[in-house]
């Protein structure tokens, strides 16, 4: 009978799991994701349920607190974020995933000590360590080894991105040497801890080393580097989720930790190209601080033209095919839904509009395409890299709002330019080149474009929400 | 120790499924597929359940609580905010 209910849980976790695989599958196109979604929180229930009814859990008032308060708080935060701040939102929540492991882990220790003593009445030549073979107490170890550091690197990239702390890079004399024997020393007292069960203390001590590796490995990161962070502590999360499935002996666990990590891992790879620049490079800390000294030191006298609105409605009335290049500088102000508007007066003139998102364009991988969606802006209209960078030839105009680094011709030619060999928009193939700006200061990387100074660039200062709204207005009220 | 490499057969198995279901994901898609992987991390519940769970009120159980709370943080919100972001994908 026993026997029964345990396979019966087994294939209801099976299904579970398949439904995460349909899922993420289907997450693969715009038309079906939001079913896919459906159908992974579908998994997820029954994960719930099925484990509701395993044979270990003898009290349920406890559960219900805990899951009701999670809930409402879940759901709060959901509803509640912004489009902007979805970044630092995933983010957050990862940060959650990541911390429940850990503390799953630690309560997996102090059941097996508990249970032990039990169990040594039916079987008194029972060892401890027959009870807690090695593979449930090294997993137990790494399990809450990552869920911390998940947990609290979570919480210092929140941080950051929310602007509660600096954003930038912060560093102090000997960092790495200092993180590297830092990791060293809690797998040392990690490996303690299994071999000597009956120390809580070697435990307790690899959960704290883990909150503190969360916030030094994290506190070197910044500015542009922060979407890798992200997608990286996803993956540690799911690497956590798969280390509790070590540790309970659950395939469920495990099957979906791994897509989860691996979904992270992809994704930091795909920023680490955007950007030219490899994963140890960026964990390692760089960028943003030492570039704009460099750049400061032998600064080239840059001639920009600006044009006003009325020249710049001339411009956009005559043009055919506008590509738009957006930026973090959009999303700041909000320009999206201006933006939109813009299309659409362009689109009602007989004029093509498609933008142009380059993969690290926004805090987050895909973030741009986010904020467009939410603005209304069709998908067939948005399109990669790859997918466009031949079509700025065609285009009467680029028009680039709030972003800086991304079109920087300096990536292709200038060996000396911290972001030399970084895939870029070819922005400056267009017949024109309009780049709405607040003023003249530098982009992320903290370095300046000559871009602005081509001949074919022309800038159009102003507030982006403000400068694209002027611009709709004045080609409304063209008459043709 | 045959439990134990079957259980790292499925580990690596499953990564193999994942590098190709989410190579796949168009770029337009990454921010709602990594919310909706995050979701998924909050897999981790099924663990955090039998811990809360035990009965009488020991350490496993308070530190089990906790860890329901903060896994129905993550599927809870995860799965709502993915919904929303994924709500605004339209066509023309």
């Amino acid at each position: 009978m026993e026997h029964l209910r345990e396979s019966i849980e087994n294939i209801m976790y099976l299904i579970g799991a398949v439904l995460f695989i349909f899922g993420i599958k289907m997450l693969g196109s715009p038309k079906t994701a939001r079913k896919g979604n459906f159908y992974s929180a579908v998994g997820m229930l029954i994960a719930i349920v099925v484990t509701l009814f395993d044979k270990h859990i003898l009290t349920y008032e406890w559960i219900i607190v805990g899951v009701l308060a999670g809930s409402l708080v879940g759901a709060v935060l959901a509803v509640k974020v912004e489009m902007t701040s979805m970044p630092q939102m995933v983010g957050l929540l990862n940060g959650f995933g990541g911390g429940a492991s850990t503390l799953v882990a630690l309560a997996e220790y102090y059941r097996g000590m508990a249970t032990y003593q039990t169990a040594l009445q039916s079987n008194p030549s029972l060892t401890l360590l027959e009870h807690m073979p090695y593979q449930t107490t090294v997993s137990i170890v790494l399990g809450i080894l990552v869920g911390a550091v998940t947990f609290n690197g979570s919480l210092v990239a929140y941080a950051k991105l929310q602007g509660l702390i600096s954003g930038n890079s912060i560093r102090y004399p000997m960092q790495h040497p200092l993180n590297a024997l830092m990791i060293v020393v809690t797998l040392v007292i990690g490996a303690l801890g299994v071999m000597d069960l009956n120390n809580q203390w070697y435990f307790l001590t690899v959960t704290i080393l883990g909150l503190i590796l969360g916030i030094t490995l994290v506190i070197p990161i910044g500015g542009a580097d922060m979407p890798v962070v992200i997608s990286l502590l996803n993956s540690y999360s799911g690497i956590a989720a798969a280390i509790t499935g070590f540790v309970i002996n659950n395939n469920m666990l495990i099957i979906t930790g791994a897509l989860v990590g691996a979904s992270g891992i992809i994704l930091t790879d795909i920023m680490c190209k955007g950007m030219n620049r490899s994963l140890m490079n960026v964990l390692l800390g760089g960028w943003g601080t030492a570039p704009a000294v460099e750049a400061s030191k032998d600064k080239k006298q840059v001639v920009v033209k600006s044009v006003d609105v009325e020249e710049a409605a001339m411009l956009f009335d005559a043009a055919r095919l506008v590509i738009v290049v957006p930026g973090y500088g959009m999303a700041v102000a909000q320009a999206q839904h201006a933006v939109r508007e813009l299309m659409n007066v362009l689109e009602k003139k007989g004029c093509a509009v498609k933008f142009a998102i380059h993969p690290v364009a926004g805090r987050m991988p895909g973030h741009m395409n986010v904020l467009l969606a939410e603005s209304n802006v069709p998908y067939e209209h948005m399109y990669a890299l790859e997918e466009i960078n031949d079509d700025f030839r065609n285009a009467d105009i680029a028009l680039i709002i709030g972003a800086n680094d991304v079109v920087n011709p300096a990536a292709r030619h200038d060996q000396s330019s911290p972001i030399y060999g970084m895939p870029i928009l070819n922005a400056d193939y267009a017949k024109t080149v309009i780049i709405n700006k607040r003023s003249m200061a530098a982009g992320y990387a903290g370095i300046d474009n000559e871009l602005f100074g081509f001949p074919n660039a022309l800038m159009y200062f102003g507030d982006a929400k403000d400068a694209v709204s002027k611009l709709t207005n004045e080609l409304k009220s063209m008459n043709n | 120790m045959g439990d134990i490499v079957m259980l790292i057969t499925v580990f690596v198995l499953a990564c193999f499924v994942g590098v190709e279901l989410i190579s796949k994901v168009p770029p337009t898609l990454h921010t709602p597929l990594m919310s909706g992987s995050n979701a998924i991390s909050g897999i981790t519940i099924v663990g955090s359940l039998i811990s809360a769970g035990i009965g009488e009120m020991t350490i496993s159980t308070i530190l089990g609580v906790i860890a329901v709370a903060f896994a129905m943080i993550n599927v809870v919100g995860g799965y709502l905010v993915t919904d929303r972001m994924l709500k605004m994908f339209k066509r023309k």
